[in-house]
This record gives structure tokens, C-alpha cells and sequence, in this order.
């Protein structure tokens, strides 16, 4: 099988398509003129809440906000 | 007993019938994906059953090409947030392609293509509407209709040509310094990505 097909640069370094596509997207959002800058980022605010579980129970959550003070 | 017989019997009718008479086509009305000797043998084992549907039969027909090709092309343009086109028909596209800028006319050979940073520009009579697209997929189907994805697309201009400078300066300096092959890497799409948004606006 082809193993010596070309990969991307990105591919060769480890990254998958997602990660290369999100931060294309987030360079092209950084460089946007006000209002759209504004517009942009404040719709791709995420907001997690990650837990590990052991023994059957939740432990204490990690909260991963672009919110502040949430 | 025997009242209970009929109305076990006239239950499995009445259901099979109003079974037929809701959306669900004939198993000869739904295209030669089923398995006919299958069926057959389905229904001898249980003959008061309608055979298992199959995934393919819940999906629509494939669009068949037409015999002659379509005049206009169809655009969908979707992006995750707003579906920037939808069914536009349009003379042409032309797409980012990784392969190069590669014009869409209708008629076009269906082909998968992988979208670098750059301008797609959609021609409708006299009109050009462009936008830079950050990356994405074009699907052009058999049928004249282009589906093209992107994460992000913007019209070129909301692009702040300072901001494009300034980061052009920083991941070429990034790329300079960078020591792993991630930071590398990342820096290296900073370029790209902002070299390709200079050209847009410049070009």
C-alpha cells in the first residue's frame, strides 16, 4: 500500500483536519472589521463542563468558559 | 374462543392494511435494492409480516444526471452557522481548491475537492460575489449541484487589511523561532492562512 503518499504538513506534524480547519477559521475571524469581529467571536464562545468519573460518581467538574465569572 | 379467533384475525388485517395505506410504498414499488430472494423467503416464514425494511429503502433515489447538461449550476453554500446559499442557480463558481483555483460550470465531473484558505467567487450573469473561504469541502455532484462547505467564509470586505499585516509579521516570525514540529506546524498555517488573505485583498 502507498505509505509514501503526500501528506499535508499538518498531518506530518501530528494534527487532524478539525484542528487545522479550526484555527484557520480563527485566524480569519481575528482579522474581521468591527462589528463583524465582535459578531463572530461572541457566536463561537463555548462553554464546557467536564467531569472525570471514578467508582460510579462524578468527580469535581473542570469548567472550560469563555464566559467570565460563570 | 371463536370470538376471540376473529378478532385476532381481523386485527393482523386491519393492521396490515392500514399499514399500506400510510406513506410506505409496495415492496414493488420501492427500487430492485431488495433482496428478492430474501423476501421470498421471509414470506414463507411468516407470511403475515411485511419483510424488513432496509436503510436504502428510507433514502431517496439517487438524482438521476441528466440527459443533457443543465444550463445553470445549483450552489449550496452552507457554513455552520447560516446557510450562505441555498439552490442558487448560479453560471459558475470558481473554489480555493488545494489543487489550485478550479472553475465549477455546469456539467462539471463529480469530483470531492479538499478547500485551502483562499477566495471563492460565484458568477451569475454579469454579477461576481466573492468571499475568502478559511477552508472546506466542495462536493460537485453529477447533477450540476455544488455543495460547498466551509467553516468560515466572509465577504472580502469585513477583512481589516492592518490585522492581515500585522499577523502576516507575527507568524513569519513564529515560523523563524518556532522549535517543535506543532509549533511549526501551527505557525507555518499562520502563514498560509494570512498570505492568502493579502493576495485576496490585494489581488
Amino acid at each position: 500500500m502507498a505509505s509514501t503518499a503526500a501528506v499535508p504538513f499538518w498531518r506530518a506534524a501530528g494534527m487532524t483536519y478539525i484542528t487545522y480547519s479550526n484555527i484557520c477559521a480563527n485566524l480569519v475571524r481575528n482579522c474581521l472589521k468591527e462589528p463583524f469581529k465582535a459578531e463572530a467571536l461572541n457566536r463561537e464562545k463555548v462553554h464546557f463542563s467536564l467531569s472525570k468519573w471514578a467508582g460510579g460518581k462524578p468527580e469535581k467538574p473542570i469548567l472550560r468558559s469563555d464566559t467570565p465569572g460563570v | 374462543m371463536l370470538r376471540q379467533a376473529s378478532r385476532l384475525l381481523s386485527r393482523s388485517v386491519t393492521a396490515g392494511s392500514s399499514k399500506s395505506t400510510t406513506a410506505r410504498a409496495f415492496s414493488t414499488e420501492v427500487p430492485s435494492t431488495i433482496d428478492s430472494t430474501f423476501v421470498e423467503s421471509w414470506k414463507k416464514v411468516a407470511p403475515n409480516m411485511d419483510p424488513p425494511q432496509t436503510p436504502s429503502s428510507f433514502m431517496k433515489a439517487r438524482p438521476t444526471t441528466a440527459s443533457s447538461i443543465p444550463t445553470k449550476l445549483t450552489v449550496n453554500f452552507v457554513l455552520p452557522y447560516a446557510s450562505e446559499l441555498s439552490g442558487k442557480e448560479v453560471d459558475m463558481v470558481i473554489i480555493p481548491a488545494t489543487t489550485g483555483q478550479m472553475g465549477v460550470l455546469p456539467g462539471h465531473v463529480p469530483t470531492i475537492a479538499e478547500l485551502k484558505p483562499g477566495i471563492m467567487s460565484v458568477h451569475e450573469g454579469t454579477d461576481v460575489k466573492k468571499y475568502f473561504v478559511s477552508s472546506g469541502f466542495a462536493f460537485l455532484h453529477a447533477n450540476s449541484v455544488a455543495d460547498i462547505i466551509a467553516v468560515e467564509a466572509v465577504p472580502l470586505e469585513n477583512i481589516d487589511a492592518s490585522q492581515v499585516q500585522k499577523g502576516l509579521a507575527e507568524f513569519t516570525q513564529k515560523l523563524a523561532s518556532a522549535s517543535t514540529d506543532l509549533e511549526k506546524a501551527e505557525a507555518q498555517i499562520g502563514v498560509e492562512v494570512h498570505s492568502a488573505m493579502n493576495a485576496a485583498l490585494s489581488g
